[in-house]
């Protein structure tokens, strides 16, 4: 009787999984395909294609750029948050709520447009296209992330332990790099894988503000004009597959911290 | 100030005295933002009332770009906006509409422990970047993608069809990808509501449809709020999935601003349409935020 009125529930979940991971399936079975397309019918399970992106030269060439942005922007901008929030944490809501609202403003403009600000930008002051100015968008795009993060996870817990610190006699610094920042490091880490993620995903930012040097999304781009290709799915599983280590690495971080 | 200090201190709390690391520390991020978020927007502004012809600036503040958002191509970039916000508007709809009963039964039906696990997996593909999402739908929809290949194979047409290339493709890439986002705002909502009111409405001899209607649906609308506020700011932000997707053949806003940049590199119009795009973000963050307050009275 139970099972019968579960039924319609189970149904619906098992259409909505299906709808979600069509294209992913789609995307992982193929780029395994024994043949030149990535459609039905399967003609068996080979890794060539694999093989043929490690020996794409301007595909590896991407992916260490898109690595050196990730974790150079993820780095600014997790510093740069976890500062803002050091500094915003334990102050009244109502006399930092206007530096909140400023630092979290790049939330709700298109990456799109953030890119062409930078580019004309840059162009007037005469700064051209590179991955230093990609991994500026990257920074603007993902400080807001890492800031609420942070904020989220500094509590009162933290600042008695500080203030424990400084009647200790510890000054501010110290306070901040013995006591604070090892307290934090899940949030830390967290904080900054998920910039990674997003970095190591983007395009727009990275198609409008790099020439020659550019990322593995602005690469598969390109690929894409000349049509469905098993390498593409093997690009793509290789791509979404970094993303989903780091986010389920993520989610092991801030929830062992949750339950402890 | 001295008397905020004294009665904290009489808390037996020392009041937290932001010391000069401290306030210190803020500093940078605000500058950054100011630096490379504000400036190049008040930028975009100021460019966006210049007029360039073939690459020289001919005019330092005029509103010819502005007009031309509806005049220009018998008002072929008016039509783009105008498809942006009804692309957006069923892709919200639609997005809620299927996502709403995912959240609701992972809250409700499914037992606590499992509850997490599902929902990260419920929510995985959200991680690709738009690049490989769009591209995953192109397999899945092309003339031997598997859609095409089941229809066929159960006799329900005759010959594959083209069904990449058109607005259906690109509400269909949305709505896949949106789906995911909603449901993780909706349940964090669902699951904050106390079970007490839930029970209570019962005991009082409502049924689990009245349960729903009047209880449980008014109490998550922030959470559905929140989640088609951000449905409707990136959707209506993105060139990619209806760039790959929906095809030239109708153009969406973001292609619009992009197909400025690239053709002619016409920077002002380009940042003519942004702000145009800006503009209508804003003004529908001002009326759901106006809407929400209504709704919580």
């Amino acid at each position: 009787m139970r099972g019968l009125r579960q039924l319609p529930a189970i149904l619906y979940m098992t259409a909505a999984f299906a709808f979600i991971f069509l294209p992913v399936a789609m995307l992982v079975i193929y780029s395994f395909q024994n043949g030149p397309l990535p459609v039905p019918p399967f003609k068996g399970v080979s890794l060539r294609w694999y093989d043929a992106l490690l020996a794409d030269r301007k595909l590896m060439a991407a992916m260490g750029n898109s690595v050196l942005v990730g974790v150079l922007s993820s780095l600014a901008a997790t510093m740069l948050g976890f500062l803002a929030a050091y500094a915003m944490a334990r102050r009244p809501p109502r006399r930092v709520a206007l530096a909140q609202f400023f630092l979290m403003a790049p939330i709700s403009v298109s990456y799109l447009i953030i890119a062409l600000g930078l580019l004309f930008t840059f162009n007037l002051v005469g700064v051209g296209k590179s991955l230093l100015v990609v991994g500026i968008g990257h920074v603007v795009i993902n400080l807001p992330l890492c800031f609420a993060i942070c904020y989220s996870q500094l509590g009162e817990h933290q600042a008695n332990v500080e203030r424990a610190a400084q009647d200790l006699g510890a000054n501010d610094l110290q306070a901040l790099i013995l006591v604070t920042v090892p307290m934090l490091w899940p949030a830390l880490l967290a904080s900054f894988f998920i910039a990674f993620t997003l970095s190591w995903d983007e395009f727009v930012i990275a198609f409008l503000l790099s020439k020659y040097d550019t990322t593995m999304p602005v690469v598969i781009w390109s690929m894409l004009r000349s049509g469905l290709s098993p390498k593409l799915n093997a690009a793509g599983t290789f791509v979404f597959g970094i993303s989903i280590l780091l986010v389920l690495l993520v989610e092991l971080l801030l929830g062992r911290k949750r339950t402890s | 100030m001295a008397l905020v200090t004294a009665t904290s201190a009489a808390g037996g709390i020392r009041a937290p005295r932001p010391a000069g690391l401290k306030r210190l520390a803020l500093y940078p991020a605000l500058i950054f933002t100011a630096a490379f978020f504000v400036l190049p927007l008040a930028v975009m502004l100021c460019i966006s009332f210049t007029l360039r012809d073939k690459g020289v600036t001919v005019d330092w503040f005029t509103f010819a770009n502005y007009r031309a958002f509806v005049e220009r191509g018998d008002g072929v970039l008016l039509q783009a906006m105008v498809n942006s916000l009804e692309v957006t508007a069923v892709v919200t709809v639609l997005s809620i509409l299927i996502a709403y009963p995912i959240a609701y039964i992972l809250a409700y039906r499914v037992p606590a422990r499992w509850q997490r696990l599902l929902l990260v997996l419920m929510v995985l593909p959200f991680w690709t970047s738009y690049v490989i999402r769009s591209y995953s739908w192109l397999l899945v929809l092309s003339e031997n993608g598997i859609i095409n290949r089941l229809l066929t194979g159960l006799g329900v047409i005759a010959e594959p069809i083209g069904m990449g290339n058109n607005r259906g493709a690109t509400i269909l890439g949305f709505v896949h990808f949106f789906v995911m986002l909603l449901t993780l705002t909706i349940y964090s909502n669902l699951v904050q509501i106390k079970e007490s009111y839930r029970r209570a409405a019962a005991d009082l001899g409502a049924s689990p449809w009245q349960v729903l209607l009047h209880v449980t649906l008014p109490l998550s609308l922030p959470g559905v709020a929140v989640g088609a506020f951000l449905t409707f700011v990136l959707c209506i932000g993105d060139y990619i999935t209806p760039q790959i997707l929906g095809g030239s053949k109708e153009l969406l806003m973001p292609q619009a601003i992009m197909r400025q940049v690239g053709r002619t590199a016409d920077f002002s119009m380009a940042s003519a349409l942004s702000m145009i795009l800006m503009g209508v973000v804003i003004i529908a963050f001002l009326f759901s935020a106006r809407r929400l307050r209504m709704d919580r009275l």
